[in-house]
């Protein structure tokens, strides 16, 4: 048992497409949720979870929330940590130019903006997986 | 015949079935998460510009603008919108939606 109060490291592994489920949108909300609490958060996008970075949605035209502004005020909540499978990607004909540029600023180096997001390989993900004391999927 | 493919090819092998089991001359639309399929460079885009041989693919333009890839699909794919899938509907026999 950790001690109340204590700090836990999070992951949300986040493998769905956005829009024709609710789980991308779900998952936003509850990581916001977990962010209030001061937790170590970390968020992982792999098969089509990739597909919720991609910039330049436009849902006028389906009548849904666009909700994919979110991902870039994630960093105003100390969420810093956005893993994203670089196979996947490749997988789907995406690179990192075809994703949003989300950013965070660093209070230790005079609030120097920096990159948030992070590619990693699949043995790279394995390791996070181990890191982690609870882990979320969406 | 009108195929129309709501899956996306990484989760499901819908738009696979439907590549191997429609005819020459078939229409194939991909509509909601199907749109995927229409992406340019990925796993699935040699087997849908295989198909363009012989079938016409349509994406839902709507769907394709909502997830942020209407300036990545293939050549040789038609964007149509919710006016020009009623006229696919019109337009063919029979609807085939694969789920």
């Amino acid at each position: 048992m950790s001690e109340a109060g204590a700090t836990k490291k999070f992951l949300y592994i986040n493998r769905k497409a956005p829009y024709g489920t609710i789980y991308a949108w779900e998952s936003l909300e509850v990581v916001l949720i977990g962010a209030a609490f001061e937790q170590d958060v970390s968020l992982l996008f792999m098969d089509d979870g990739v597909y919720q970075l991609i910039k330049g949605m436009d849902t006028k035209g389906i009548g849904m929330k666009n909700f994919s502004a979110t991902y870039s005020a994630l960093g105003d909540y100390d969420v810093n940590k956005i893993y994203v499978d670089k196979d996947a990607l490749a997988e789907r004909g995406l690179t990192l130019e075809d994703l949003q540029h989300l950013v965070w600023e660093d209070e230790n180096e005079d609030w120097a903006e920096k990159d948030s997001i992070r590619l990693v390989s699949r043995d790279e993900i394995a390791g996070l997986l181990e890191e982690q004391d609870v882990i979320f999927n969406f | 015949m009108l195929h129309i493919v709501n899956k996306s090819p990484f989760t499901t092998t819908s738009l696979e079935s439907c590549l191997r089991v429609s005819k020459p001359g078939a229409t194939i639309l991909l509509i909601e998460d199907g749109v995927y399929g229409a992406l340019d460079g990925s796993r699935v885009s040699a087997a849908v510009r295989a198909a363009l041989a012989d079938r016409t693919v349509c994406v839902l333009g709507v769907d394709a603008a909502a997830r942020g890839i209407e300036g990545k699909v293939l050549d040789g794919i038609d964007v149509v919108d919710y006016d020009g899938f009623v006229d696919l509907v019109a337009a063919n026999d029979g609807v085939q939606s694969w789920l």
